[in-house]
């Protein structure tokens, strides 16, 4: 226990201290994994609004396998991404492993089944109160589609931030697509692994404790958004 | 001259037969839905607006007639009033200006004109609903159909729900409703649809209806609704 | 896609050098990159992975050098062409660190008998398991122990698959004999009961190479860049700061290139 304020109190002294290195790796954190919730969102948003309102074969199979696809493991990701990004694989020629864009890209892969399955849930939700009104007024499963991820724009961003969650806390994939180089593909995460290599787990509890503080803030900044958005806007 | 038949229309959902042989032609202005609870009123409005697909049967209509639909509880989008009715003439193509003047006409003939800019789903029930109506109007349909429209409203509300159907009516669109205010039928409709267990039991003339309906069902029916 | 990659390189000159785990916690790097980095503008972008996984990486094309400390497995390297030359750059000892209160009496200058004891008395030991260039030496002193690992493998020789640091942290907390470089040890800040037991014994010699990848196998390959840092390394200037690299006073990579 003693540990954990011994870490905490380091915590605030590195935050106070305004280390610009620290700054780096936070900021790059926040880049990487708020780029990947962006482009997940893109991807998987209208992806799961397909899901709830449409009506082909397979289906039944996609969305069982959207749910499944939410416990990829994110260094299972890693491995497949650098597969593909390595020289010698079949995106080698762009040069991108080692960057901050093959991280992205990993945690975009990670993220997108989870925001396409709370998507699918939430528009799904929306589909049963909407359906036969939209029907009615003469919306195709293509616009009604369109017209509830507006609808359901407060509830779907908590599939966002569940996805941004996700990816700024893993770092299995971040790890073996961006290899941890020092001031280039350092995030917190891979930080904290390697101090916690290094046996300063002092330093590596203090890094998680402002890590952990900063999705709180991210978390609390969303949640009053959209209390505000939603009393001006309902 | 009927504007819509059905013909050996019934409705199957599992092992329940919701409806069955129902043979009907629709010619009145205003015609009323009425039966006991379950007994298929909802399903039969719903085949005929095209919501619903029968398990045996056809639905004809020898000249096809623009429709809209109002229902129970009004679904209104987390968005504003006017947004709400815009929709609608949106999704048939109708450019933003004209839009724009069509919906807030139909609003200021539902009597809101003030409301254009407010969340349309922090509106009272009876509020929401005549938005809902003014959505519908707006489309200018030929028919109006109608899902037991006052049912959720207290009585001012209902009134005046009742007011903008019979303008919709003046206007020359063909309502069918269903209620179960047998002085809200009585009010509105020319004609009565009897309904129970699925089957068609009477069609008739309003007056004729209320003063002695044809079947024993019927008459048990009314006398039920009396109290 | 390939022009952002592109920009971003043109911004800085840069090469990858896949490293292992046991030089990137020692600090070396740290220490050693921005010398480099103003001496020559390139900037070095280290992975650091065992040294088998860093060989793999470097046969992919993933790596412009490879850094490791495996004399047998970077000279196969080399003879399957997939690097241009071989240059020892220094060396270090492994050390065996262990419970201090010893119980399998393990401690002293022999490491091969040490191992033994410890084989005999089944005392936990943590091997890295991950195709190291630590571990490749553990497995050799095994062998040259005459301890066959195959039939005296029990419970007690823990095979956890995991680099240094991590290797480090798990035989700290099981009070366990662990092989490690001395590097990694001086870095390490989490040592519980544990001490250095076996040291000081010739065959505990590790030695660091420095390899170019075969720009014919791999033709983005960086070779002017890549070279250049393999020359500055083995020149006296880079020698020189290889050795001025001290933790607590105590050097820790001994310069040796030819």
């Amino acid at each position: 226990m003693s540990e954990i304020a011994q870490s905490l109190a380091l915590a605030g002294e590195l935050v106070a201290a305004g280390d610009a290195k620290l700054a780096a790796i936070v900021w790059l954190s926040l880049k990487v994994s708020l780029g990947a919730t962006a482009l997940a969102c893109v991807l998987g948003m209208p992806l799961g609004a397909l899901l709830a309102v449409g009506r082909f074969p397979g289906r039944r199979s996609l969305i069982v396998l959207f749910n499944g696809l939410m416990g990829l493991p994110p260094v299972v990701v890693g491995l497949l991404v650098y597969l593909l990004l390595s020289r010698a694989g079949p995106l080698g020629s762009f040069g991108l492993l080692f960057t901050p864009t093959a991280m992205i890209i990993a945690q975009t892969v990670l993220i997108t089944p989870i925001i396409a399955a709370l998507t699918r849930q939430v528009i799904e939700d929306e589909w049963r109160e909407y359906r036969e009104q939209l029907r009615s007024l003469g919306a195709s499963r293509a616009r009604a589609g369109r017209t509830l991820l507006w609808n359901a724009r407060f509830s779907l961003t908590t599939a966002g931030l569940a996805g941004f969650g996700r990816a700024v806390a893993e770092v299995g994939a971040v790890m073996i697509v961006g290899g941890n180089i020092d001031g280039v593909t350092r995030v917190m995460t891979t930080t904290i692994a390697l101090e916690t290599s290094k046996g300063d787990l002092p330093l590596a509890l203090a890094l998680g404790a402002i890590l952990v503080a900063v999705v709180l803030v991210i978390n609390a900044g969303a949640f009053i958004l959209r209390q505000w958005a939603e009393r001006r806007w309902g | 001259m009927h504007w819509l038949e059905l013909q050996g229309l019934g409705l199957t959902e599992g092992a329940t037969r919701i409806l069955s042989d129902i043979d009907l032609k629709v010619g009145a202005g205003r015609t009323a839905l009425l039966g006991p609870n379950g007994a298929g009123k909802s399903t039969l409005l719903r085949l005929m607006h095209g919501l619903l697909r029968p398990s045996v049967g056809r639905i004809d209509w020898p000249q096809p007639l623009t429709q809209a639909m109002v229902f129970q509880r009004p679904v209104m989008l987390r968005t504003s009033v006017l947004a709400n009715i815009e929709y609608g003439l949106a999704l048939r193509g109708v450019p933003a200006g004209v839009r724009r003047r069509k919906a807030q006409e139909a609003l200021a003939r539902v009597g809101l004109p003030e409301l254009a800019q407010r969340q349309a789903r922090k509106l009272s029930g009876g509020e929401q609903q005549r938005v809902a109506l003014a959505r519908a109007w707006a489309l200018e349909p030929e028919v109006l159909f109608l899902d037991e429209p006052t049912a959720s409203l207290d009585p001012a509300s209902s009134r005046e729900v009742e007011r903008i159907i019979g303008e919709i009516a003046a206007g020359g669109a063909r309502i069918v409703m269903t209620t179960h205010n047998l002085g809200q039928a009585h009010r509105i409709a020319e004609e009565v649809i009897y309904i129970e267990g699925g089957r068609l039991m009477e069609q008739t003339a309003t007056d004729a209806f209320f003063i002695q309906p044809r079947t024993a069902a019927a008459q048990a029916f009314i006398r039920a609704e009396s109290f | 896609m390939a022009c952002c990659a592109a920009a971003a390189g043109a911004a800085d000159r840069f090469i990858t050098v896949a490293s292992t785990t046991s030089t990137e916690q020692s600090g070396l790097f740290g220490h050693l990159l921005p010398v480099f980095e103003k001496a020559s503008g390139i900037k070095l972008r280290v992975v650091a992975l065992g040294t088998g996984q860093a060989l793999d990486m470097a046969r992919r094309g993933d790596a412009d050098v490879v850094f490791v400390h495996d004399p047998a497995a970077e000279e196969k390297f080399v003879a399957e062409g997939f690097g241009l030359k071989r240059q020892e750059v220094m060396y270090n000892d492994f050390i065996l660190v262990g419970p201090q209160a010893d119980p399998a009496k393990a401690a002293g200058n022999d490491i091969l008998e040490g191992l033994r004891r410890i084989a005999a008395s089944k005392s936990p030991f943590v091997s890295r398991g991950d195709k190291s260039g630590t571990h490749a030496a553990e497995l050799r002193y095994w062998k040259s122990a005459g301890v066959d690992l195959a039939t005296t493998k029990g419970p007690w020789y823990r095979d956890t698959g995991s680099g240094m640091g991590p290797a480090l942290n798990t035989a700290a907390s099981m009070n366990a004999y662990l092989l490690a470089d001395r590097g990694s040890w001086l870095a390490f800040k989490n040592r519980g009961a544990l001490g250095i037991l076996v040291e000081g014994d010739k065959a505990l010699f590790n030695q660091y190479g420095a390899i170019l990848v075969n720009p014919a196998r791999h033709a983005h390959v960086k070779q002017a860049d890549g070279q250049a840092f393999i020359d500055w390394i083995v020149s006296p200037t880079g020698q020189q700061v290889i050795a001025a690299y001290r933790i607590g006073g105590e050097q820790l990579f001994f310069p040796n290139a030819k």
